[in-house]
């Protein structure tokens, strides 16, 4: 999408008169830092900060001021990183992990979301279905852990289990608020074009509920990489969650570093996907934010 | 005034001891926005409905179109008892309520889609409507990129896209500015003239009423009641100028003077109300001064 190109001073007024008051005449041409910083300002403000935080980690492990046991450095990170890349090791965590993941994430979102509409759309299915979600949403899934260990095992099906269980909740929670948030003016139009339930529901209330979705969608992400991270830890062969808890217990800083920058990329990475998907849905809401 | 007695064709639309009652749990009561409310609509004619704030105008439009059944009574459409789902109705909303999702030609479509026209049709007809309303060149837009009036053309657009016998309009110029209102009702003339609806038009105003009808009805305060019937014998093509003549002024006021006398209990309560804290309000004044 095109940035939007804001009316600026220095540019000619639309009537070719420009602005009456002389104190804007001056002219104030943007230098080519500006004009980067106009164009590509997330991206370059992001990377610098970004960029000064590893720095100053880096700075502070050199230093010597705080032992390398409890901070490491970014270099170490990385070099440790490397090795385990070489060796294989890390990939197989990965793989395990993210299979996990995505098992039981995918199975929350493709469960959560009908249901949702469902209860949302159904009020006595509502009435039936609602203790069950508040309990279950205000329980930490933690505690379910050893219950879902005693049942599937401590393989990858239980991992995927847990990841379901974080996920579930607010996807399901946000759908159901999506479907009855839905404008009664957009019902009754439809119900007056004598649109059918199946139609309305369709075109009406499908449309009005997907940002609702999405924001469930993405915090099913966060909560389901806690559970992978939190079931690894509880009994696992590998994993990211396994490979912190090792090194962790081995005081090997450096690999607990590892594993955490792979955990919050393979976040970052997801909630990307989600956004992108997220733009192109929604496209045509006009932008929101403060004035400027 | 209901069923001819000369075996003439019975008018296309009849709203016939049309009562309509709400509960109101909330407040624990029942009002009564409808009260054996009678009236007939000829084919092709063009009624305006015009009565005071909170009348239930809207309440019986709704009850016309059959999205909310009336207590009492019936609505006719050829004689024929109407079914909720009958389709020679479409209804202009007040507040354009169109689909912010959905661009103005699909907005047009909308109601063609909901009568399961396939989409590549729907959307060609509602070219054709957006061309017929004057929206060339906007039809990839979203509700949100355009202005009022120009909704209010989509809202339009996508009411006669259904092309229904029956228009029903609630108040869809009332929240545009008075200039556009004036170009709203002037080119919503021309296309009436041109498509020969039977149109029920609920305003507040009352010169767009006269203005724009063959007849206006004025109502009562709640529960809604027919007061007084008024043929417009203006000659069409109208154009603004109609609003000038001694006739046009006399009438306006006369309209005036019906629905000042009639205004509903509960404005005249709140009315009082507001007296009254408002001489409170003048007393607690000097304290609060001294304070």
């Amino acid at each position: 999408m095109p940035e939007p190109i804001e009316h600026a001073d220095w540019m000619p007024a639309a009537d070719g008169h420009g602005p009456a008051d002389p104190a804007h005449r001056r002219p104030r041409h943007p230098g080519p830092v500006a004009r980067l910083l106009a164009r590509q300002g997330r991206l370059l403000i992001g990377s610098a900060s970004v960029g000064m935080f590893l720095a100053a980690w880096e700075a502070v492990g050199r230093s010597g001021l705080v032992s390398p046991l409890f901070l490491s450095s970014p270099s170490a990170v990385v070099a440790a990183g490397a090795a385990m890349w070489a060796s294989g090791e890390l990939m197989e965590h990965i793989r395990v992990s993210a299979g996990e993941f995505a098992l039981g994430y995918l199975a929350a979102a493709g469960t959560a979301i009908p249901i949702g509409l469902a209860i949302g759309w159904y009020r006595r299915l509502e009435y039936a279905a609602d203790p069950f979600l508040s309990a279950l949403y205000a329980t930490p899934r933690v505690a379910l852990i050893p219950l879902v260990v005693l049942w599937l095992g401590i393989g990858v099906w239980s991992k995927a289990a847990v990841v379901f269980l974080g996920a579930f909740f607010p996807i399901c929670i946000n759908t159901v608020a999506g479907v009855k948030t839905v404008s009664h003016v957009h019902v009754r139009v439809a119900r007056s074009f004598r649109a059918s339930d199946a139609r309305l529901f369709r075109t009406i209330v499908l449309p009005s509920s997907v940002p609702f979705v999405l924001a469930g969608l993405r915090l099913g992400i966060g909560r389901g990489l806690v559970g992978v991270v939190v079931s690894e830890l509880y009994g696992a062969s590998a994993g990211l969650g396994f490979l912190i808890a090792t090194a962790g217990a081995t005081f090997q800083t450096d690999k607990v570093f590892v594993g955490i920058a792979l955990i919050a990329a393979f976040g970052v990475v997801c909630n990307e996907i989600l956004a992108r998907a997220e733009a192109r849905v929604e496209g045509w809401r006009p932008p929101v934010g403060p004035a400027r | 005034m209901t069923a001819p007695v000369d075996g003439g064709p019975p008018p296309r639309l009849q709203a016939v001891h049309l009562g309509k009652e709400f509960e109101q749990p909330r407040l624990g009561r029942r009002i009564t926005v409808l009260d054996d409310l009678t009236l007939a609509v000829g084919r092709g004619e063009f009624l305006a409905l015009v009565g005071p704030s909170g009348c239930g105008k809207t309440t019986l439009l709704h009850v016309l179109d059959g999205l909310v059944p009336p207590t009492r009574g019936q609505v006719l459409i050829d004689g024929q008892r109407a079914s909720a789902l009958g389709r020679e109705r479409a209804m202009v909303f007040q507040d354009a309520a169109l689909l912010p999702w959905r661009t103005t030609v699909e907005n047009i479509a909308y109601g063609l889609e909901c009568l399961d026209v396939r989409r590549p049709d729907a959307l060609a007809a509602a070219r054709r409507w957006l061309t017929a309303v004057g929206l060339e060149g906007f039809g990839e837009h979203y509700p949100h990129e355009l202005s009022g009036g120009m909704q209010q053309r989509v809202n339009l657009a996508r009411a006669l896209a259904v092309e229904p016998a029956i228009l029903l309009m609630d108040e869809p110029f009332a929240s545009l500015d008075a200039q556009t209102r004036e170009t709203m009702q002037a080119e919503f003339l021309r296309i009436w003239a041109r498509t020969a609806k039977t149109v029920v038009f609920v305003t507040h105003m009352i010169s767009e009423a006269l203005y724009l009808a063959d007849r206006v009805v004025v109502l009562t305060g709640r529960p809604a009641r027919v007061q007084e019937t008024i043929a417009v014998e203006l000659p069409r093509p109208r154009d603004h100028s109609v609003r000038r003549t001694a006739w046009f002024r006399d009438c306006e006021d006369h309209v005036r003077e019906l629905l000042s006398a009639v205004a509903p209990p509960d404005r005249v309560r709140g009315a009082g109300a507001a007296e009254l804290s408002s001489g409170d309000g003048a007393g607690r004044a000097s304290p609060r001064g001294r304070a």
